[in-house]
């Protein structure tokens, strides 16, 4: 097989946002705009990143402070982005990725990459919900293009069941809440929520906790213990974003929390090099 | 020495006794925990327990202070195993002693009690099934919905679905 194609960022920025009633990639996330916080993230990889557009918007200031891909086949949704992207430049792989994923860490982008296998149309994580190719989030091969016209000719648009009738390479997610889309103003308040404080614009600090984990905690988290950075504020806030990683059972409100071995309310402000444990129900004697 | 320890070798409890022994004793009471062979209908074959450890021991000691702050007892002592136990193995000991018997029982029923509510320890059972489970853990997160469950099987599609309104 020959060598694999040089690949290159693709950020989608073309959907209409009709449940948001506003446009996502304008969403702001900590003080930033959801396009420039996935055009940075993604540039931190590949580069260069261009930005995919329906013709219409090729004109919009935030988005023509990027180099752009106009949507050369129209109404098809992100497929005829994609698609459009591997027809301006043959020869060449895209790390797509969605303007509407909040929590894309850096992590789920060097696992993608790590894990590319180009002899594939295309390199995807299986989604955390229901196992099936996550399109939006995925390396797309040059070779994907002739069967993506071929899958358009059929009437079909629908990436993911194209990635589906394809072969895919498909990878585990690591990370659950990673690929978690947002659609509509309660989805966007829910993610500001998980986000925060950061998200919100409050104290924007990252910091560092110890964390360790018992019992159930350490099974479904697969360690006994971690240092992480966060910006959790509160144990809640941080419970929230370890549960939404690790896919804890347990709801919070059946746990108990520790902070530096003494037990301490949910609303506990945290500070950096405290040492957290959730204490899952006991069961002594 | 702390009045509640943890073990991860057998209890032994003759020791752990002559630790209670006073001049102003009339009595002892004492409370063993073993490990039965079924729970809620399941064949229980072996236990594993774990603590942790630096907060368990604080929590176990605030146990035994007030056992004794609120009856009036002579000693107290609670030694719990950590690890993997078979059937009939003990899985912890409490002893008390104290001028009459009325208060050594009370104490004893009082520590143990608090013991299996307060103290971080969790047991995991395995079954004559071949599965496990983490007591008190396991069911009440089955009774729970995870928030993902929120999100069946076409959340992906709903992406879609918003963008070719375009």
């Amino acid at each position: 097989m020959s060598a694999a194609a040089p690949i290159q960022g693709l950020v989608l920025a073309g959907g209409a946002s009709a449940r948001m009633q506003r446009d996502k990639a304008a969403l702001v996330y900590g003080g930033k705009s959801q396009l420039d916080r996935v055009v940075e993230l993604v540039a931190r990889h590949v580069s260069p990143v261009f930005v995919s557009v329906r013709p219409s918007q090729s004109g919009e200031p935030a988005r023509a402070r990027y180099p752009l891909i106009v949507d050369s086949i129209q109404g098809k949704g992100p497929i005829g982005g994609i698609r459009s992207a591997l027809a301006a430049q043959p020869g060449v792989a895209w790390l797509v990725v969605a303007c509407d994923l909040p929590f894309l860490t850096d992590e789920v982008l060097a696992g993608l990459l790590a894990e590319r296998a180009p002899g594939a149309g295309a390199t995807a994580y299986s989604s955390a919900h229901d196992g099936l190719p996550e399109p939006l989030c995925a390396i797309w091969e040059p070779q994907a293009g002739a069967e993506i016209d071929a899958f358009l000719g059929t009437g079909r648009d629908c990436p993911r069941k194209f990635l589906i009738n394809h072969g895919v390479h498909l990878i585990e997610p690591k990370d659950r809440r990673a690929l978690d889309n947002i659609n509509t103003p309660e989805e966007y308040d829910r993610a500001l929520d998980l986000l925060a404080p950061a998200a919100r614009g409050r104290g924007t600090q990252l910091m560092q906790l110890k964390i360790q984990y018992f019992a159930l905690m350490r099974e479904q988290s697969g360690r006994s213990e971690e240092t992480l950075e966060t910006v959790a504020a509160t144990p809640a806030d941080l419970y929230a974003e370890l549960q939404a990683r690790y896919g804890f059972t347990l709801p919070r409100e059946q746990l108990k929390v520790a902070v530096n071995t003494e037990f301490a309310p949910w609303s506990r402000p945290l500070a950096p090099g405290d040492a957290v444990v959730f204490i899952p129900p006991v069961a002594g004697g | 020495m702390m009045r509640f320890r943890f073990t991860d070798q057998a209890i032994d409890t003759d020791a752990a006794r002559r630790e209670l022994l006073d001049p102003g004793a009339g009595g002892y009471a004492s409370f063993e925990g073993w490990v039965r062979n079924f729970n809620e209908g399941q064949e229980v074959t072996r236990l594993e327990y774990e603590a942790f450890r630096e907060l368990a021991l604080k929590e176990g000691e605030r146990i035994l202070v007030q056992a004794m702050a609120r009856f009036p007892v002579k000693h107290a002592l609670c030694i719990h195993r950590v690890g993997s136990l078979g059937l009939s193995d003990m899985a912890v000991w409490v002893g008390v002693s104290s001028a009459h018997r009325g208060e050594a029982f009370d104490a004893c029923r009082f520590i143990i009690d608090e013991v299996k509510h307060r103290v971080p320890i969790w047991k995991k059972e395995h079954y004559r099934s071949g599965d496990s489970g983490w007591v008190n853990c396991e069911r009440c997160a089955a009774a729970a919905p995870h928030d993902h469950d929120d999100h069946p099987h076409g959340h992906r599609h709903d992406h879609d679905v918003d963008v070719d309104v375009a």
